[in-house]
């Protein structure tokens, strides 16, 4: 079931489209129930495709083909470090070892509290700001130093 | 209303303070996509709107200008797409049918995910105004009745800066319906991508809007025919609908003055990598890439210029000799054998190992590729994997050889340009820098890293 949230704000961008494209808001309702609830499980997007009155399939198919949707846990923090050549260039992979050693974790993987999972990214359109890294998809770090990596990590704990 | 405190600034290497831009970096540009950027809010309508903003659309709307004489403006300006592909936008702008019976469309593509590319993005959230004034008067030219903005997800503070301006221009009266008393409606909305580079191409845009997987669709029909739910299209790049209002307010032949033959207007360049000051210049179309690069910091740390990457990735590298002298114009780059591309400058000093750059590019195109084609899903692997092995000390010196074909073979043989984009590295890092491929093939090791260690070592230094 939707939290009502949810379908306020997938109600939302139903008015983007013509009343019979509803599967057009797909994207936006897999956000919106990724950001409330942390991943997308099979119940996830079965409510999804439920709501939008689309096949489950179809909204799977959307689920697993673009990158910011996960379909498995992701702890409570999901860090995202782009390693594409601009932010290669200014050093992403200091920053990448800062941050395994820091959490304990490799790529994809979750740390034993359940709080933070490191993911390799690739390039987010943001690269005058390398290196860079996003928590939970939305919001955008830049200029990284493996200081500036510590303040975050510690504001999220 | 929103102004752009996103952009994280605290340090100092930064090009933006608590959100509004240090005035020392305008210097030398031509502001006219970001023309907001030297107020003090410059994202907000009030700041707009004090610039001669939303001006252009009003006399346009209100005097029931000739659909016809505002595309003559737009192909006298000499604007082309500024997306990478350089088709001009007054020619596009007359493929679209003048009588159809139905809704449609104007889609503007701020995708941008091809590495280096992130002028968009400050459009977005410096002068938003002037993106939604381009399009509606993009949207009053065609008869378009519903827009959508498609912006990626990973810049999501900038797709709510958006998002906010839209509602104040629709509380303005600059969106909806019987603008200025007339009979024209406009509807535009935010969308969003969500991970996906192959959805700045347009049709798997198209798709991705209309909530799809993100794969290009077969060409012809082309989106001015059956574009978004099967309807007439218009997409253009995010800077080309943000150049129509001055080129409105001004006129078609004083936005071509700005530029070069061929070349009209300012053109924004994204300058990353090793620069000491990357971020977005705005300067006219002609101007010496030794220009831009000062106007960008210079090299860093004052090392020398071994390459650039002059347009985004599927723009082939440049070495240092062949651009010193180039203009940063369409012609200017095409004589110098690259591309202008989206003006994405990816810059590399001398101790950049091009092996492991080439190698880094050609993960991006195997992991990004839709999988449609096989050329492109299963090339795009194998180039991967064999340059991953000459990293890993393993290479043969025919590797070269078979790269350059498998390339080859991908390139022309694919729905859309994602396969001609990951051909074009491959094929032009090794042209230019050959040897140092060869002697990562026979030492097992980076050229330009053993003399880097080696310099290391002998001052000391700590890496």
């Amino acid at each position: 079931m939707l939290s009502p949230q949810a379908i306020e704000k997938i109600d939302y961008e139903l008015t983007k489209y013509p009343a019979d494209q509803r599967i057009a808001a797909v994207m936006s309702a897999l956000r919106i129930v990724q950001t409330e609830r942390g991943w997308l499980s099979k119940e996830s997007i079965t409510d999804v495709a439920q709501y939008l009155r689309i096949p489950e399939i179809a909204a799977l198919e959307v689920a697993g083909f673009y990158n910011m949707y996960d379909l498995s846990p992701v702890g409570q923090y999901k860090i995202t470090v782009c390693t594409n050549i601009s932010c290669m260039l200014r050093d992403s992979d200091e920053i990448v070892d800062h941050l395994k050693e820091k959490l304990g974790v490799g790529f994809n993987e979750v740390t034993a509290d359940g709080k933070f999972c490191l993911k390799e990214g690739e390039c987010m359109g943001a690269c005058g700001g390398a290196p860079l890294m996003t928590v939970n998809n939305h919001t955008m770090h830049e200029f990284l130093t493996p200081e500036k990596v510590d303040a975050i990590l510690e504001e999220l704990k | 209303m929103t102004t752009p405190t996103t952009a994280a600034a605290s340090t100092p290497m930064n090009s933006y303070e608590a959100g509004k831009p240090v005035m020392t970096d305008l210097n030398g540009q031509t502001l006219l996509c970001l023309r907001t950027l030297a107020e003090e809010n410059p994202a907000s309508l009030e700041t707009y709107i004090k610039l001669g903003g939303y001006s252009a659309l009003k006399r346009i709307v209100s005097e029931k200008t000739k659909a016809t004489d505002i595309i003559t403006q737009v192909k006298t300006s000499g604007l082309r797409g500024r997306g990478g592909a350089g088709f001009p936008t007054g020619l596009k702008w007359s493929f679209m049918p003048r009588y159809f019976d139905g809704v449609k469309y104007l889609v503007c593509n701020s995708d941008e995910g091809e590495p280096g590319t992130f002028k968009d993005r400050d459009i977005i959230r410096y002068n938003p105004h002037q993106l939604i004034e381009g399009m509606a008067i993009a949207a009053y030219t065609l008869g378009a009745r519903v827009g959508y903005n498609y912006i990626h997800g990973e810049i999501w503070q900038d797709y709510e800066i958006f998002e906010a301006a839209l509602h104040e221009a629709k509380a303005a009266g600059y969106l909806g319906e019987n603008l200025f008393g007339t009979n024209f409606c406009f509807d535009l909305y935010a969308v969003h991508g969500y991970g996906a580079y192959i959805c700045g191409e347009e049709t798997a845009l198209i798709e991705s809007i209309e909530g799809k997987k993100g794969q290009p669709r077969f060409k012809p029909p082309f989106p001015a025919s059956y574009g978004v739910f099967g309807k007439p299209t218009n997409v253009n790049n995010t800077e080309s609908y943000a150049s129509i209002p001055w080129i409105m307010q001004h006129g078609g032949e004083a936005f071509a003055a700005l530029g070069v033959p061929n070349s009209g207007g300012t053109k924004l360049f994204s300058v990353s990598g090793h620069v000491g000051k990357p971020g977005n210049y705005e300067v006219k179309m002609g101007t010496p890439f030794t220009e831009l690069l000062e106007m960008a910091g210079g090299v860093w740390k004052g090392r020398k210029l071994k390459a650039v990457i002059p347009g985004g990735p599927s723009t082939p590298v440049m070495p240092a000799s062949a651009i010193m002298g180039a203009t940063m114009d369409y012609e200017g780059l095409s004589k110098a054998r690259s591309s202008l591309g989206a003006g994405s400058m990816i810059v590399m000093d001398e101790t950049t190992c091009m092996v492991k750059a080439l190698h880094r590019l050609s993960y991006f195109f195997y992991e990004e590729s839709c999988g449609q084609c096989t050329p492109c899903r299963e090339g795009t692997g194998w180039v991967y994997r064999v340059i991953t092995r000459i990293v890993n000390g393993k290479g043969k010196m025919e590797d070269l050889d078979l790269l350059t074909d498998v390339s080859n073979n991908i390139s022309g043989r694919t729905i859309c340009a994602l396969g001609e984009a990951a051909a074009t590295p491959v094929l032009s890092f090794i042209k230019h820098f050959r040897p140092e491929f060869e002697y990562y093939i026979q030492h097992g090791k980076s050229m330009v890293e053993s003399q880097n260690d080696a310099v290391v070592d002998g001052k000391a230094e700590p890496k």
